[in-house]
C-alpha cells in the first residue's frame, strides 16, 4: 500500500499568538514549529498500517526551506521518503490544489492529513484535495480500518458517531483516536537524515481569498470572586443573564 | 442572485444551528436587496420545512430523493452546486458543523469559489470583494478574510449568529437532480447519536471537569450538574487522555472549539491549550480549589474550593432557581 500522508507546520501548542505591528503576519520571533499535532497522529497510523509490509509512506509539505526540520521529524517517525513543494502556504486552496496536482501523477491508496491544522484552522486541504481528484473524503476520523481495499471508517458527528464504508483510494482528515503518535527513536532520526526529500516547484495557483489582517481575543475583565454557589446563580441569572 | 443557504437536518428535524444560517443568509441579503434561498437535502416534512421562513427564507428548495437521504458530502456538495448554479447564487452560506468542515470545500471547490470557514461575524462588502471575520490559530486570534473570487461560500460557527426571526412566505420547490453514481460509493453503515445529550459544539451552556475530579467514578455529579442546566458535558486532555472520559468530549486547542453562553470549568487549572478552545465563550465561571490556577485570569466568576463539595451545592442551586 502505498500511504501520502500531508503534514502543516505549525507553532507549538504553547505558544503565545503575536502578530507584527500593522497586524498583516503572524510573528515567528521566539517559536517552536512542529508537526501539526493532527497530522502527527495521521502520520503515526500510516506508519502503523506498512509496518512489516512493502508498503510506503510519503511525507508532502507545501512550505519554504525553513520546514525542513518538521519534514526530517516525520521522516524518523517512520516515513519512507519526503515531498517538499517550495512555496509559502498562502492558504488551504493553494495547499490542496499543491498536494492534489502531486497526487494526481502518482496514485496513491490512501492520502491522509489531520482534521485541520492548529493555525490557520481550515479543515479544508482533505474534503478539497478529495473533490479536486474525484476521490471520497471524510473529515474528523476518529478510527478507521482497511481489509483489502475496503475502508471502514468513524467519523465525529454532532452527538455521536457514523460509520461508514467505501473502496481506496480515498483521503481522510484524522482526529484524536485514530492511534497514538509515535515518538522517533534513535534508529529513526539517525534514519531520517539520508531519506529521501524531493523539492519540487510549486505550481500557479489562482488567488480567491486572502487574510488582510488578524487580531488578538480583547482581554476579559477582571474576575469576581464568589463565595457561595447561591450568590453565583444569583449572579449567572441577574448579571451575566445566562440562567 | 438569491444567497443559498444549506440547511442541515437531523433525523428530520432542523436543529438552532439551521435557523442560525438561514437567518445570517437573510442579513446579508437584505445587505445586497435580494432573497434567501434556503436547501434542504433528505426527509424533512413540510411543517418543518416552512419553519425557515420564520428566519427569513423566501424560497425553499427540498431534495428528498431516496438515494440522497443520508449524507455523503460528495453527493451533496454536487446538489448544492448544481442548486447555487440555478439560483444563480454567487453567496452560499452554511454551518461550519462536523459535517459542514466536510462538506463547504467540496462545494468551493466545484464552484471555484472563495471559501471562509469558522466565520463568526456578519460580512461586509466593498465592491465584489467579501470580508469577514473568522477565528485563527485556535481561537487565539482572529483573522479577517477577504474573498475576491466571484463565488463565495461562508461557513458560519455554530453559535456566533443568534436566529433572528423574519417572516416571509416561502413556496417549498422539490428538486430532482440527477446523482452521479460515482457520488454515492460510500455506504453509511450505523449512526449512533445519544439522543438524551446536548451535542457539545452547539451547546448553549458546557460543564467541563478536569483532573481535580480526581478519577472517573465522580463524574456522576458533573453529569447531575449538566443535566440540571440542559448543558452538554465536556472535559480537559489530560482527562481524555487517561481515559476517564471520551475523546469526543475533549474541549481545547486540539479537541473540539465551543463558544457557548456558560462556559463552567471545573478542577481544570487552565492551561493555554484549554483556554484556546474556550475563551469564545461569552461567559466563563471556574471553579478550583487552588487560587492561584491560571484559569481565573480569564474567568468572569470564580469560586475556590474542592470541586467534589461544591458541584452538588451547585446542582441544588441551579435546581432551586429553576423551580422558581
Amino acid at each position: 500500500m502505498r500511504i501520502l500522508v500531508c503534514i502543516s507546520h505549525v507553532p507549538d501548542t504553547t505558544s503565545k499568538i503575536t502578530f507584527n505591528s500593522d497586524h498583516t503576519e503572524f510573528n515567528q520571533s521566539g517559536v517552536q514549529f512542529i508537526i501539526n499535532p493532527y497530522d502527527e497522529i495521521a502520520l503515526s497510523r500510516a506508519v502503523e498500517l506498512v509496518e512489516g509490509t512493502d508498503g510506503t509512506v510519503t511525507v508532502i509539505n507545501v512550505g519554504d526551506a525553513s520546514t525542513e526540520p518538521t519534514i526530517r521529524k516525520a521522516l524518523a517517525v517512520g516515513a519512507t521518503d519526503a515531498v517538499r513543494i517550495d512555496a509559502a502556504p498562502r492558504d488551504a486552496w493553494f495547499v490542496a490544489k499543491q498536494i492534489a496536482h502531486y497526487a494526481t501523477e502518482q496514485s496513491y491508496d490512501l492520502i491522509l492529513t489531520g482534521r485541520e491544522s492548529i493555525d490557520y484552522n481550515g479543515s479544508q486541504v482533505a474534503a478539497l484535495v478529495g473533490e479536486l481528484l474525484h476521490i471520497p473524503s471524510v473529515s474528523i476520523v476518529k478510527k478507521f480500518d482497511i481489509q483489502d481495499r475496503e475502508i471502514t471508517i468513524e467519523r465525529e458527528i454532532e452527538g455521536g458517531k457514523e460509520v461508514l464504508s467505501t473502496q481506496l483510494p480515498v483521503i481522510l482528515g484524522t482526529a484524536e483516536g485514530v492511534t497514538e503518535p509515535k515518538i522517533p527513536n534513535m534508529r529513526g532520526i539517525m534514519s531520517a537524515r539520508t531519506k529521501p526529500l524531493q523539492v519540487l516547484p510549486a505550481v500557479d495557483v489562482p488567488t480567491l481569498s486572502t487574510i488582510s489582517k488578524y487580531e488578538s481575543p480583547a482581554p476579559r475583565g477582571q474576575v469576581a470572586m464568589v463565595d457561595d454557589v447561591e450568590q453565583l446563580v444569583n449572579l449567572l441569572h441577574t448579571k451575566a443573564k445566562v440562567l | 442572485m438569491a444567497i443559498l443557504v444549506y440547511v442541515e437536518n437531523i433525523e428530520g428535524k432542523f436543529k438552532k444551528s439551521a435557523f442560525e444560517v438561514v437567518s445570517y443568509a437573510k442579513a446579508i441579503a437584505n445587505e445586497q436587496s435580494t432573497s434567501v434561498t434556503a436547501l434542504s437535502i433528505g426527509n424533512v416534512a413540510d411543517d418543518e420545512l416552512n419553519k425557515l421562513a420564520g428566519f427569513g427564507a423566501s424560497k425553499i428548495v427540498k431534495v428528498d430523493q431516496e438515494q440522497l437521504k443520508q449524507f455523503i458530502n460528495k453527493a451533496y456538495a454536487s446538489v448544492i452546486a448544481a442548486a447555487a448554479n440555478s439560483e444563480q447564487a454567487n453567496i452560499i452560506v452554511l454551518s461550519n458543523s462536523f459535517s459542514g468542515k466536510g462538506l463547504a470545500p467540496r462545494v468551493a471547490a466545484k464552484l471555484e469559489a472563495g471559501l471562509a470557514d469558522g466565520a463568526i461575524e456578519l460580512p461586509t462588502f466593498s465592491g465584489s470583494d467579501l470580508q469577514v471575520k473568522k477565528t485563527a490559530f485556535s481561537n487565539k486570534a482572529f483573522a479577517t478574510e477577504i474573498i475576491t473570487a466571484d463565488k463565495k461560500v461562508i461557513a458560519v460557527n455554530p453559535n456566533s449568529h443568534e436566529p433572528v426571526r423574519s417572516e416571509e412566505t416561502a413556496a417549498i420547490e422539490t428538486l430532482s437532480p440527477s446523482v452521479d453514481a460515482g457520488d454515492l460509493n460510500i455506504v453509511i453503515k450505523d449512526i449512533v447519536r445519544a439522543t438524551d445529550k446536548v451535542s457539545l459544539p452547539e451547546a448553549e451552556i458546557v460543564v467541563s471537569a478536569g483532573r481535580g475530579m480526581k478519577g472517573p467514578e465522580n463524574w456522576a455529579i458533573i453529569e447531575e450538574l449538566a443535566a440540571a442546566l440542559g448543558a452538554a458535558t465536556a472535559c480537559s486532555k489530560p482527562v481524555s487522555d487517561a481515559g476517564w472520559r471520551p475523546h469526543s468530549e475533549h474541549v481545547g486547542q486540539t479537541g473540539i472549539v465551543v463558544s457557548p453562553n456558560l462556559y463552567i470549568a471545573i478542577g481544570i487549572s487552565g492551561a493555554i491549550q484549554h483556554l484556546a478552545g474556550v475563551s469564545s465563550s461569552k461567559t466563563i465561571v471556574v471553579i478550583n480549589k487552588d487560587p492561584e490556577a491560571p484559569f481565573f485570569k480569564v474567568a468572569d466568576y470564580g469560586m475556590v474550593g474542592d470541586a467534589l463539595e461544591i458541584v452538588p451545592k451547585l446542582t441544588a442551586a441551579v435546581q432551586a432557581h429553576k423551580a422558581n
